[in-house]
Formats: C-alpha cells, sequence, structure tokens
C-alpha cells in the first residue's frame, strides 16, 4: 500500500508538473509578480537592494508554490480527472501530497533560478547553503499545502484565487518580506509571528549571514510542524467532496 | 460459480434522501450485467460505492473478494472503471495519458508503452496517439477513457453509460469492443439508459427505479414475464381510426391498445380473436394488411415492470 503511494504521489506530481506548471498563469503569479514588486523597491531604493534579496527569495517561495496549487485540485474536480486519479490504487491523501510535491518541485525550480541569479548578480559571498535548504525545503512544502488547502476550502477556481490573495498579501506585508518584524507595532508584531513566511524570510535572511529575530532552528521547526497541520486538514476536507 | 460482485443491502442517503435503497445482487464472473434504470435511479451511485468513491451509509460489498469498506486499495488494482463523463487530461495526447495511467498503476515502463500503444491500436486511435486529448471527437474521447480503464488489464470493468453522447456508429464499435472483452473472459458491469443495449449485450440485467431493485433476470427472462399472454398486432389496408375502440368493446376482457398505424390485442384465443379483426374489418370495407404474433421486447418488460416508459429515459439522456 505504501509503495504504491509512493509511486502514485511520485507519477502525480511529475503530470501536474507536466501539464500546469511552465504554463503562462504559473508564470506569470509564480515569477513575474514578485520580481515585479522587488524591482519596484530597488528602483526606489537601489543602494539597500541586498537586504531585499532575502525578501525577494521568499516571495518567490511563496508565490511559486501557490499560484497553480489553489487551482489545480478544484480544476480536476471539475472536469473530473480527480476522480480518475482515485479510481488507481493510490489513496486521497497521496493524491493531495501528489499534488502538493508538484507545486513544492516547481517552486524550488523557480526560486532556485531566482537566488542564484541574485547571489551571482550581487556577488553575495556570506551564503549558508544548508541553511538555506534546511529553510526552502520545508518552506517550499508549507506554501504548497497551504495552497492545497486554500484551494479545497472553496468549490469555485476563482474563488480559490481570490481566497489565496488575502493570506499571500497579508504575508507580504507582516513577515519582514520590506519592512522589519521588529518596527512593526505590537499587534502587528503579534500576527506575523503566527505567519509561515515570517519564519522563512527570518531563516533566509540568516542563510544569507544577516541576523535574525528567531533562532533558525526554530524556524526550521516551525516550518516542519506547519506541513502535517496544513496537509491534514485538507485531506479531510477533500474527502468530504467524496462521502 | 465464482462471484466478481457480491452486494448486500447497499444504501446511500444524501441529506437525508434515498439514492440506493438497500440493494442486493451478485455478478458472476465473466459475465455482462447490467443496470438499467432512469436517471435518479442509483445507477451512478451504486457504481461509485462499489469502486470506492463514495461510501455507503449501511450494507456491504465485496468487489473481486475485497470488503470495499475496508480492501477498496487492493481491489482498485483489479478493476477498471469507465465514468459517464471522459475525464482524462486534455493537455496530454492520447499516448501520454494511456501511459500516465500505467505508471500509476506501477506498469514498468517498456510494457506500459507497448500495453499503451496496443489499447490505441485496438480503439483506433494509433493514427492520432500524438493529438492532445482535448483535440480528440467525442467519440474518440468515450475510447479513449474506455482504453485508459483497460491499461492494468482489469478483470472486471464498470462501464457508467458508456454509449452517452455517441453517434450510431461510435456506439456500434463500441458494443463490438464490450463484446470482445466479455469474450476475453473480463467481467462488465455495465449501466446504460438504452434498453436495445442492454438486451444485446448482458447476461442479466438488474432494473432499478428510485433506488430499489425490482427485477434481476437474463433478457430472456425477463421478457418472458411480459410474455404471460399472447399479443397479436394488426394493421389495415384503409386506416379505420375508430378501430381500437370499436374492437376493444367486441372483444370484452382483453386490452387493445392503438400504436402507430397498429393495434396491438394482448391476452385471449387467436381463433376468437382473429375471427373478430376479419369481420371488422370486413365490415368496414377493407382488408388485413398484417397480423403479426407479437413477442415481447425488453421494453415491454421494462413498462411491466416499473411502469416507466422507455421513452421518458431516452428523453432525459438525448437518447438516440
Amino acid at each position: 500500500m505504501w509503495y504504491e503511494n509512493l509511486r502514485g504521489i511520485y507519477h502525480i506530481a511529475l503530470k501536474d508538473m507536466k501539464t500546469y506548471y511552465f504554463k503562462p498563469p504559473a508564470i506569470s503569479w509564480g515569477i513575474v509578480f514578485p520580481v515585479a514588486w522587488i524591482l519596484a523597491f530597488y528602483l526606489r531604493n537601489p543602494r539597500n537592494f541586498e537586504e531585499l534579496v532575502p525578501g525577494l527569495v521568499a516571495m518567490t517561495v511563496l508565490f511559486s508554490t501557490t499560484a497553480m496549487e489553489v487551482v489545480v485540485i478544484n480544476f480536476e474536480l471539475r472536469i473530473g480527472s480527480l476522480e480518475r486519479l482515485l479510481l488507481a490504487p493510490v489513496s486521497l491523501s497521496g493524491i493531495l501530497i501528489g499534488k502538493i510535491l508538484g507545486g513544492t518541485i516547481f517552486g524550488l525550480m523557480i526560486t532556485a533560478v531566482i537566488t542564484l541569479a541574485s547571489v551571482v548578480s550581487l556577488g553575495l559571498s556570506s551564503v549558508h547553503i544548508i541553511y538555506l535548504l534546511l529553510i526552502l525545503l520545508p518552506s517550499l512544502l508549507v506554501f504548497s499545502s497551504l495552497g492545497a488547502l486554500l484551494c479545497v476550502l472553496v468549490k469555485e477556481v476563482f474563488e480559490a484565487q481570490t481566497l489565496a490573495n488575502l493570506p499571500r498579501f497579508l504575508m507580504v506585508f507582516l513577515c519582514g518580506v520590506f519592512v522589519p518584524i521588529s518596527t512593526l507595532p505590537p499587534v502587528l508584531k503579534q500576527i506575523s509571528y503566527a505567519l509561515p513566511l515570517t519564519y522563512t524570510v527570518d531563516g533566509i535572511r540568516q542563510s544569507f549571514g544577516s541576523a535574525g529575530d528567531i533562532a533558525i532552528a526554530i524556524d526550521i521547526l516551525v516550518l516542519v510542524a506547519l506541513i502535517p497541520i496544513l496537509i491534514f486538514p485538507a485531506t479531510k476536507l477533500l474527502a468530504r467532496r467524496f462521502v | 460459480m465464482a462471484k466478481a460482485i457480491e452486494v448486500t443491502g447497499l444504501t446511500k442517503y444524501y441529506q437525508g434522501l434515498v439514492a440506493v435503497d438497500s440493494i442486493s445482487f451478485d455478478v458472476n464472473a465473466g459475465e455482462v450485467f447490467g443496470f438499467l434504470g432512469p436517471n435518479g435511479a442509483g445507477k451512478t451511485t451504486t457504481i461509485r460505492m462499489l469502486t470506492g468513491l463514495s461510501k455507503p451509509t449501511a450494507g456491504s460489498a465485496r468487489v473481486l473478494d475485497c470488503d470495499i469498506a475496508t480492501e477498496i486499495v487492493k481491489a482498485k488494482k483489479e478493476f477498471g472503471v469507465v465514468p459517464e463523463q471522459s475525464n482524462m487530461y486534455d493537455e496530454l495526447s492520447g499516448l501520454e495519458n494511456l501511459i500516465f495511467m500505467g505508471q500509476l498503476y506501477g506498469i514498468p515502463r517498456l510494457e506500459r508503452r507497448a500495453r499503451a500503444e496496443e489499447l490505441l491500436k485496438t480503439f483506433g486511435l494509433f493514427e492520432r496517439k500524438d493529438s492532445k486529448f482535448a483535440a480528440y471527437s467525442r467519440g474518440m474521447k468515450r475510447a479513449l477513457t474506455i482504453a485508459a480503464a483497460l491499461v492494468h488489464k482489469p478483470r472486471l470493468l464498470f462501464l457508467d453509460e458508456p454509449t452517452v453522447g455517441l453517434d450510431v456508429v461510435a456506439a456500434r464499435s463500441l458494443r463490438a469492443i464490450i463484446k470482445q472483452l466479455k469474450a476475453s473472459g473480463i467481467t462488465v458491469f455495465l449501466t446504460t439508459h438504452y434498453l436495445e443495449e442492454a438486451d444485446i449485450l448482458c447476461d442479466r440485467i438488474a432494473l432499478l427505479v428510485k433506488g430499489k431493485i425490482v427485477a434481476i433476470d437474463s433478457p430472456a427472462g425477463l421478457k418472458a414475464i411480459a410474455e404471460e399472454e399472447p399479443a397479436l398486432e394488426v394493421s389495415f389496408k384503409t386506416p379505420l381510426p375508430h378501430a381500437a375502440g370499436e374492437l376493444g368493446r367486441r372483444l370484452q376482457g382483453l386490452e387493445v391498445v392503438k400504436l402507430d398505424g397498429r393495434i396491438r390485442i394482448h391476452g385471449g384465443d387467436t381463433d376468437i380473436v382473429l375471427r373478430a379483426i376479419l369481420g371488422y374489418a370486413g365490415e368496414n370495407g377493407t382488408q388485413v394488411a398484417s397480423a403479426t404474433s407479437v413477442r415481447p421486447s425488453l421494453e415491454d418488460a421494462f413498462i411491466k415492470l416499473t411502469g416507466l416508459s422507455p421513452a421518458v429515459m431516452l428523453a432525459e439522456k438525448g437518447g438516440r
């Protein structure tokens, strides 16, 4: 059973990569959007651009993973192809994890490109690769899982896209992407610690050799803990569509 | 005889409304078993429960000797399903869709490509193997959906309304394929609106109305139920618009039905009936054009057992 699930997860992720990712919606939301935003901040203050790189990478993680993840499950439910997957010897949680993995791999590829481009073009030398990977991998899984959860919370594709913008923009403004958390009012600071992107930004910042607000081990632990916390309700909500 | 499916008291409620009402039946290994009924009868709900897409409210079922409540993933390896909707991936070609299905079932790389190409040839899609599913015609989509259900060489195939929406040629071709599947030993569980389809293909048929099975038998057995009384169908050389009413008055106790250009008389002694018809024709200055002893059709059995008109079922599906 576990072997069939693993096989299903792998092939569903690959299939999703082929059918959904590297398509215009994923590209525009996953790459163009964070780059355009960062570019706007760069044009405003080019001298401190290096400080924005962790935020740029974190935003790429957030948008590249959620771009299609909030769409694919409801889309497949609508055209009936998700049922096709359910008729194969793969469990429902296996199918969901396969879809989350597809978003994660796409996010990893896009994030790797953006990170490498930033490091090379700015000549950043104090990057701690192991820390970066330990932060990026759980972050990619967290935001891909978040996308899946937001998707199954509603029934329509457009509803999920609209719903996803609320946490995405909230996180962009409150999680230290542009404004350090330490400068936020106490109430907003509390909210920021409840949002996963805070730990991603903080961890990436430390991986780039800057000081962080939280110990990097805590960043990693929180992100790893969030993965099942997001996947479990997403699986339950998806299962309710097949009662 | 080995059983491919064993169903006991299977029940499904949706929001307090009964969709399937405590049905029980068996499907023998190797037979084509038809589930016949109008929209909302519970056919698709039954298939969804048997294939693990929906949980029964009550009752139990074993599919290929696996309990659907606890061993459905094991059973899935051995059965294939063709849903009513042709639900392959638009963005993938016909070949890619079949290879993806082969991957999900764990067919080795070389074998799955060969299997996919073999199925594409069987279903006449090989020339279009590299076209996207989205570019296929409705008949081609249906054929590929069936091919996808056969990639892993299942022992049991669920077909939910396989010919709905197909043109006459495509539907005929599909029926030929279903016969081939039966000949190769695959058990087929078929839901359909089309009586003639069930009659041609099925070894046994269950008639389902409002979630309940009203009869299960072979097509011949079901027809025999309607054959309790002989029937005679006559037409006259000159149309006699009041013939049914007048003959009904003369043949007291017999059912006389006016059909399109014909009259059907159920029951009675054939000699007496014929004399009455000939007498009536002579009195009205005409002759009998034809007189046929009618063998009941599956349609007659369906009407008798369900009280429903087959035309209603066809209209629901925009039938042929």
